[in-house]
């Protein structure tokens, strides 16, 4: 179980305010309108922003006051999630290695056996430059499969992907989630991505994010500010 | 075979100790002295083969190095030390009278410093190319009063000796007049450079026509590239002094070949290599051994110069007035 | 935390020898001794001087650094590689390639004469400035171009398909760009000009032209008035500090977001005026800072033959100091990539040579015979000296590494080293080995501390182009210049190839 206690993250301007728990295993979304504040969540629960006030718990333990490199959590971020002058092979590499050493023989076969898994096959001497921005999207989704942590966060990294592409990644996302029993995070503004994805939504609006209700119970009797929200993107 | 092996060794060993016991004598020069063109190396040469011992230059400053290590410093001589610097060389303590007899000094001036040894002189003057001055001022006034369009190029008297020379020329030829002298060669001085290099630099490039430098000069051209197109111009007025010297410091570890060097620096040996080997007059030489593009030189009549003392005491005026002057 | 603790060590030995060499004087002193009204003359008239050098060298280095950023031609790089040519020469030689062309029998005037129009005359504050900017324009012609290359084609290409004009560009792309680096490129050069010397004398005319190095001077070397040299020393760096606060103050920290890596196309600028207006800019930088090179080229390469085994073992002197100091400078800028390590580092362009070689032989006396010291001594100082440049040109580009890419390595996991050698020093091999070759080239070029660490058998090729000057032999002297000339340009552009070659893509 993830717990965000009583928990209160400085904004520029004001403080986000969670007191919510998600289990393993679910696919979460957070939806709102922009600047509610969902990258400060994901961004408070990765360890890169610090709690003013609250815990932050997984499992029974405080990760409140633990670096960002401590927290069993892997992050994809809106773009920069590869290195560009490094080959695929090389980059997924430091999620078995962070000591940054060559793949070996075993090391070669998990990259391969990921890449296959994201559709990316033969591709690991390729550099990302060379590939399309969804092909990238699944090179960083190999990755999390090989880092292989309880708890994925994504902070909107197929925002600007087509509707279909993005579709597809999605459904990657929801089998790299499955076969390693994380719970995953995800950060997005379209309902209709939360709508098909996920199995519970997280509404962040006007410095609270209100706990999590089941995707069908959310979208069949929405919170009056979501439906001002949806009302204003129309 | 053994035995061979030992005298082998035995002969390498002796070689060795005797390299180990040969003295070193520390001679701090000026930096242009140990250049193949300087006369660091001939120096080093001719001395070497009458003392049996090691001579080693360490080129760089004189006495703002010597000051700074005080009575631990390594020279045993020094040599290429200007006048202007005498006086807080002997006040230092750290230097010794030189025990060297100077009756065969041949300088234009008596001298008779028992510390500081002369080894050659030459005197300020103004260089320029008779082919673009076919006549040249005949006298300081005559320079003064030249059109504004003769340009001339100085060095500075707070960072070169020679600079400092000229101002202490214009206040032994101008005395309380010297500012006004000033005044009137202001317009002439295209610019005051740092150092002679520059200036000198500056006047072959032909920039400029004249240039302060040295009486002898012209020697190097005569002597080195068979040019008489360079001279100085002679002012019946008189020209400045300028002379290089050598002491011995009081804290020498090589006292004894110490004292021989300071008596080379007047022997006929080093007096004969100096003019071609430093481009300057020797200190103790008759005129009729000086090399052949020596005597052609022309050389003033009169000399001018201020003792240590005076000059101390006029030197930060005739600075400043050249300054004031100058910044008009 | 080891990398803390490296930047820490890196920063106090940074500190010890900017102001240690100080303190020695000063102790030895005894104290600050007071200054005379000439000195504050010298101090105004140097900070004018600096003052007008470095925005001239800023100012024009905008239109320059823009045209050859955005034209393609052929020989474009070789001129980016000579552009930098003025900065590494060493100053008599550039002064007299100045002068050659400036001067009353230069070429300028004998152009002016030729059209039977009036002469210039190079002496005076302008001939200060004019020699500065010559030094100086093709630093800050580079550090702009360096940026501008640095901007992701995504925002021209933006700019191009949202047709925004030449001052909404100017407003998007160049504003903030300029905002970015022309305060701290400024502040580099100000600093610079803060300890001329011996270009501020020659062609300053006289004793109008007094400058702070020159009084210390004329204290440390006629007067041995060390109390007044440390005086001005310290007064010296107090102003290259103040530069470099406001310089940090006004220069925000915004960049630019991570580039793809690919090749910058430009779509502005494709009109007739505009290629015309970056032609004129592009053509009248060459001449003027290639011109009087080429004076200088031509009155060595009689002098050539005249290099005799001394000049040629102080080259070989000269390139052993070059890569030691390479190295070292580059081994301490990387830790001090920062905005709190680019300040500190800023003393040490700051501080008088004569101060710094005095302080230095004053430390090392009591331990080690400061002529066995010469070289490597040499080395230390040349590397302190280069270390403000490779700041400059290295931090902006480190900010964006970790900017960009800072929390996609905590998120991995890596470790320092695995961070370093695949991330850092890829990323920044662009910036480090232009930042490379000009510190070999400074070290190359550069007199240091030599005139009290001298070794009569270990010169370096500078050295002996002065002692060739101070034996009369001027054409060897001009001929021992053209080599240097010639080695540093090679080192310089060996390092800076060698940087963008296959650079992290």
């Amino acid at each position: 179980m993830l717990r965000l206690e009583d928990l209160q993250v400085a904004m520029d301007a004001s403080a986000l305010k969670v007191d919510l728990a998600l289990p393993p295993g679910r696919r979460v979304a957070l939806l709102g309108p922009s600047g509610a504040g969902k990258s400060t969540l994901l961004d408070a629960i990765a360890g890169f922003r610090v709690a003013t006030q609250g815990r932050i718990l997984w499992q029974g333990r405080d990760l409140t006051q633990s670096r960002p490199d401590a927290r069993p959590v892997s992050i994809l971020f809106q773009d920069s999630n590869l290195f560009p002058h490094l080959t695929l092979a090389r980059n997924l590499c430091l999620a078995l290695h962070p000591d940054g050493r060559r793949p070996d023989d075993e090391a070669n076969a998990r990259i391969e056996g990921a890449l296959r898994r994201v559709g990316l096959e033969g591709m690991a001497d390729r550099k990302p430059g060379t590939l399309s921005g969804g092909q990238q999207g699944r090179a960083a989704l190999a990755r999390v499969l090989l880092m292989a942590r309880p708890v994925i966060l994504l902070d909107e990294p197929f925002a600007a992907l087509g509707p279909a592409l993005k579709r597809e990644m999605l459904d990657l996302v929801r089998e790299v989630g499955e076969s390693l029993a994380a719970l995953v995070v995800m950060v997005t503004h379209d309902p209709r991505d939360a709508a098909g994805w996920a199995q519970d939504v997280v509404f962040v609006a006007e410095g609270v994010a209100h706990p999590p209700v089941p995707t069908d119970r959310f979208f069949g009797d929405p919170p009056q500010a979501f439906r001002d929200y949806i009302g204003e993107i129309g | 075979m053994r035995s061979l092996t030992f005298t082998v060794a035995a002969g390498c060993l002796s070689a060795g100790l005797a390299m180990a016991e040969t003295p070193v004598l520390t001679v701090y020069a000026p930096d242009y002295f140990v250049s193949e063109w300087g006369p660091g190396p001939k120096i080093e040469e001719l001395f070497e083969a009458r003392c049996a011992c090691d001579l080693q230059f360490k080129p760089g400053d004189l006495l703002p190095r010597i000051l700074l290590e005080g009575d631990r410093t390594e020279a045993d001589v020094v040599i290429g030390l200007n006048t202007d610097v005498t006086k807080k060389a002997r006040e230092s303590g750290l230097f010794a009278p030189h025990g060297v007899d100077l009756s065969p000094l041949t300088l234009p001036l008596e001298w008779t410093d028992e510390v500081f040894l002369p080894f050659n002189y030459g005197h300020t003057a103004f260089v320029y190319d008779t082919t673009r001055i076919d006549t040249p001022p005949a006298s300081f006034d005559a320079l003064l009063d030249a059109p504004d369009d003769l340009r001339l190029v100085i060095q500075d008297p707070r960072s070169s000796i020679s600079g400092l020379a000229l101002v202490l020329w214009v206040q032994a030829v101008y005395g309380d007049g010297a500012e006004a002298a000033w005044d009137k060669l202001a317009p002439k001085i295209v610019t005051a450079t740092k150092g002679w290099s520059e200036s000198y630099g500056m006047f072959t490039d032909g920039e400029v026509d004249m240039v302060l430098s040295y009486t002898t000069s012209p020697a190097y051209h005569i002597i080195a590239e068979g040019d008489e197109t360079k001279k100085a111009a002679i002012f019946p007025e008189g020209h400045y002094f300028m002379v290089e010297l050598a002491a011995k410091l009081a804290g020498t570890d090589q006292p004894e070949l110490a004292d021989q060097f300071m008596s080379f620096v007047l022997s006929e040996d080093f007096q004969g290599m100096i003019a071609t080997g430093n481009w300057s007059i020797p200190a103790a030489l008759s005129q009729d051994k000086w090399p052949e593009g020596f005597q052609k030189l022309d050389l003033p009549e009169k000399v001018l110069f201020y003792t240590e003392d005076e000059a101390a005491e006029l030197r930060a005026e005739a600075v400043e007035a050249w300054r004031r002057a100058l910044s008009r | 935390m080891a990398a803390r603790a490296l930047a820490v060590s890196a920063a106090l030995a940074l500190a010890f020898l900017t102001l240690g060499p100080v303190a020695v004087v000063l102790a030895r002193a005894g104290g600050f001794a007071t200054l005379g009204p000439g000195d504050w003359q010298a101090v105004r008239f140097t900070l004018w001087q600096a003052l007008l050098s470095a925005s001239f060298s800023v100012v024009l280095a905008v239109p320059v650094a823009k045209a050859l950023a955005r034209r393609r031609f052929v020989g474009r790089a070789l001129l980016v590689t000579l552009l930098g040519a003025p900065f590494i020469l060493p100053v008599i030689v550039a002064v007299m390639g100045l002068i050659a062309v400036f001067g009353q029998a230069g070429l300028v005037n004998a152009g002016l004469t030729a059209l039977g129009l009036p002469t210039i005359d190079i002496y005076g504050v302008h001939g200060v400035v004019l020699a500065h900017v010559f030094f100086n324009l093709p630093l800050a012609v580079r550090m702009l171009f360096s940026a501008w290359q640095a901007v992701p084609a995504e925002h021209f290409r933006l700019a191009a398909s949202l047709g925004l004009g030449v001052q909404a560009q100017w407003r998007v792309i160049d504003g903030p760009l300029m905002v970015r680096v022309l305060p701290g490129a400024f502040t580099v050069i100000f600093v610079i000009c803060l300890t001329s010397f011996a270009v501020a004398l020659t062609l300053g005319g006289g004793p109008r032209a007094t400058t702070v190095e020159l009084a210390i001077y004329q204290a440390m070397r006629f007067e041995f008035d060390l109390g007044r040299a440390a005086a001005l020393a310290v007064l010296q760096l107090a102003l290259a500090l103040a530069a470099g606060l406001v310089a940090l103050r006004v220069s925000g920290q915004s960049g630019f977001g991570a580039g793809r890596d690919r090749e910058v196309p430009r779509w502005d600028g494709q009109g007739a005026l505009p290629r015309l207006w970056d032609g004129a800019w592009i053509l009248l930088a060459a001449l003027f800072l290639l011109v009087p090179l080429l004076t200088a080229v031509m009155r060595g390469v009689p002098g050539l033959l005249l290099l005799g085994p001394d000049t040629l073992r102080a080259a070989g002197h000269s390139l052993m100091v070059a890569l030691g100091s390479t190295a070292l400078c580059m081994a301490w800028a990387l830790p001090l990539a920062s905005r709190r390590g680019e300040l500190l580092a800023l003393p040490a362009i700051a501080i008088s040579p004569l101060v710094l070689g005095t302080g230095l032989f004053l430390i090392v006396r009591p331990f080690m015979n400061p002529f066995d010291m010469a070289l490597p001594v040499t080395g230390l100082v040349n590397a302190l000296m280069a270390l403000p440049f490779a700041l400059r040109i290295l931090r902006p580009e480190a900010e964006t590494v970790v900017r960009d890419y800072g929390r996609l390595r905590t998120t991995l996991r890596m470790t320092p080293l695995a961070w370093l050698r695949l991330v850092w020093l890829p990323r920044l091999r662009r910036p480090m080995g232009f930042a490379a070759g000009l510190t070999a080239a400074l070290a190359m070029g550069d007199l240091g501390v030599i005139a009290l660490f001298a070794d009569p058998d270990r010169t370096t090729l500078p050295l002996q182009v002065y002692r060739l000057m101070g034996s009369y032999q001027m054409e060897a002297a001009a001929g021992a210049a053209l080599l240097l000339l010639m080695l540093s340009l090679s080192l310089f552009w060996l390092f800076d190839r060698g940087g963008r070659v296959n650079a992290a893509t």
